[in-house]
């Protein structure tokens, strides 16, 4: 039998000295969704997404994915589990190719003597090819990563999830500072790749949600405000207010 | 396409001519004094080969290798000090067989933990297992907790101050601040001879470049890029589903493997180990080896080793009490002006005027006989 929901979140709650970024959040994930969460600033967009990823560690709730607790598993246990994570400013390996990007991410050799022994097969290569096509980088395999733009970073790091080939992807603004061209291929990028996974976005470029999501989760001051289709949300007159109506 | 081969054609070069130096120059221009004085710098190239894995690829700065050098080269010295010891040599001790400054301390037995060090398999097993072990306990303690950067340097620093004053204070078990002197034979065969120490010499060079080729096959490995990838983006490798802190640990313990190797062939070579070599001040010397060598190249910290020492020897000879003023200067030189060190130099500004004198210009790849460039 499918479950229902790939992720839970249950009263997720998180206290810096006090301040609940996130407080008693709730919201389920189905397989092949993608929800996107919009929300004014400090809103708690990317904490959601570090407390689920195992970078912030949570006060109270519990995060399930499948029928693993992530609350209590370390990041990479987490990763590994199939939750893959882009972080808001590009980060990538400077120092290192495209290749050599791409080919630390792919999902063999990750224990110390895996990774003494790693052999660069064929398999690894067809896969590194393969990911560099969809991600427009085929030309620049051999150049280190300092040398690439500002979007093509986030196309790597993109390739470099991708390359993990999680069950859940969680991005946060993908397209953000990216020129207008740059913007539209990485939909059309992202369009392509949310198909037959999870995802979870953070967004602001309303055109876009409106382009990708399934369902919209609107966050304010660490609650869920609202939530549902884009329509809907859209509507939603606390939604005007606070939000999308300035 | 990317070179996966083991060693390019450049490093096969630069590893051909660091073994010409020290197998045949060297051994050709040097008198014995000298050959054993360059045989003790070289000792410490093997903490500058480790430092620049830990260090230069890793970016785990360890201002305390002086411990685990000291670490190797005590376990060494407590073997020849107890070969020493035998009762006839110690005839006019209140206990003899035991080492002379147990003696001067009124201990009238070994102690439990000296007396594997009878065994020259387990004196050497000892080399690399107790600084390995020592680091393996300070990388999890550290690295698990995410202690990293300068702080993880000054802890390391205390851990070099706490063992100098461990030893200098256990005078008893250790030979307190003069060490383990006055060791003389190795299963019988004179280690103070010329001829002993132009062997232990090569016996060194050996070693030395076992343990390069050993970084190097790290460095070529997978395991060397992700080190890379650690130093500039760690969150981003721990996200990539790898546990960053196991990678910190074996690092860590190689470059502990290599400096406790290094140890055990300066107590042999020069004849003694003191706490002098163990503390804060060698700690950072082995840094500065590192760093004036050029901290992301295996061959430029050998390089770095011997020039700082030969350096240190001849100003120290001539200007003993400028010396550590030249050393601390030199280091800052390098810090502003050569941020790559020696290797740098050499690839950024020597190799390419080389290459242009040569006739060569450095933007064209193919060899002069011909044969296709890899």
């Amino acid at each position: 039998m499918q479950e229902r929901f790939i992720l839970k979140v249950e009263d997720l709650t998180v206290s810096f000295d006090g301040f609940k970024a996130v407080d008693a959040l709730s919201f389920y994930v189905e397989p092949n969704e993608c929800r996107v969460i919009i929300g004014p600033n400090g809103a708690g967009k990317t904490t959601v997404l570090d407390l689920i990823c195992g970078r912030t560690k949570a006060t109270a709730g519990s995060v399930r994915f499948h029928d693993q607790e992530l609350l209590t598993m370390r990041e990479d246990q987490i990763v590994n589990a199939g939750v893959g994570r882009k972080f808001q400013t590009p980060s990538v390996y400077e120092d290192l190719t495209v290749f050599e990007n791409l080919e630390l991410s792919y999902p063999k050799g990750h224990s110390v003597f895996g990774a003494l022994v790693f052999k660069r097969d064929a398999d690894v290569r067809a896969r590194i090819k393969e990911i560099a096509e969809t991600i427009f980088l085929e030309g620049q395999l051999d150049e280190k990563a300092a040398f690439l733009s500002h979007g093509q970073k986030q196309w790597l790091e993109i390739g470099m999830l991708l390359i993990q080939d999680p069950e859940l992807l969680m991005l946060d603004e993908p397209v953000a500072g990216m020129s207008v061209a740059e913007r539209k291929k990485t939909a059309e990028l992202l369009n392509r790749i949310i198909q037959d996974r999870s995802v979870i976005v953070i967004e602001h470029d309303m055109g876009f949600v409106a382009d990708i999501a399934t369902r919209v989760t609107v966050l304010h001051q660490g609650k869920t405000l609202s939530e549902g289709s884009m329509e809907r949300v859209q509507n939603d007159p606390k939604v005007v207010e606070v939000y999308l109506g300035h | 396409m990317q070179s996966s081969a083991f060693l390019s054609r450049k490093e096969m070069i630069g590893f051909a001519l660091l073994a010409a130096l020290i197998f045949i120059v060297f051994p050709m221009m040097l008198d014995s004094f000298r050959l054993n004085l360059f045989g003790k710098y070289l000792t410490y190239a093997f903490v500058a080969v480790g430092l620049a894995l830990c260090w230069g690829a890793g970016g785990i700065l360890s201002l305390g290798q002086g411990v685990f050098f000291g670490l190797g080269g005590y376990c060494m010295a407590m073997f020849l000090k107890l070969e020493a010891s035998t009762p006839e040599n110690t005839s006019i001790q209140s206990t003899p067989g035991i080492p002379d400054f147990m003696d001067w301390n009124q201990l009238t037995e070994l102690p439990w933990w000296w007396q594997p060090f009878y065994s020259l398999p387990l004196a050497l097993f000892a080399v690399v297992a107790v600084p390995v072990v020592f680091a393996f306990i300070i990388g999890v303690a550290m690295f698990t907790r995410r202690v990293g950067g300068v702080y993880f340097a000054i802890i390391t620093q205390a851990f070099a101050a706490i063992l100098t004053i461990l030893i200098i204070g256990q005078q008893g078990y250790t030979g307190g601040v003069n060490g383990i002197t006055d060791l003389r034979t190795l299963l019988g065969w004179d280690i103070r001879t010329d001829e002993a120490k132009t062997t232990l010499y090569f016996v060194n060079g050996v070693l030395l470049f076992a343990v390069l080729f050993a970084a190097q096959y790290v460095r070529k490995s997978k395991l060397g890029r992700l080190l890379i990838a650690m130093r500039d983006q760690e969150d981003r490798v721990r996200f990539s589903g790898y546990n960053v802190a196991n990678f910190k640990i074996f690092i860590f313990c190689l470059g502990a493997a290599f400096a406790g190797i290094g140890g055990a062939m300066f107590t042999l070579q020069v004849g003694f180990m003191s706490p002098t070599l163990v503390g804060i001040v060698p700690s950072i010397e082995m840094v500065i080896f590192c760093a004036v060598g050029g901290r992301l190249s295996i061959l430029g910290a050998v390089y770095g080793a011997l020039l700082v020492n030969w350096a240190k020897t001849t100003f120290s000879e001539s200007f003993p009490e400028l010396w550590l003023f030249g050393l601390g200067g030199l280091f800052i030189a390098v810090v502003m002006l050569f941020p790559n060190g020696l290797a740098g130099v050499w690839s950024e500004k020597i190799e390419p005027r080389l290459l242009a004198l040569l006739g060569k210009a450095p933007a064209d790849k193919s060899a002069p006989d011909g044969a296709p460039a890899e």
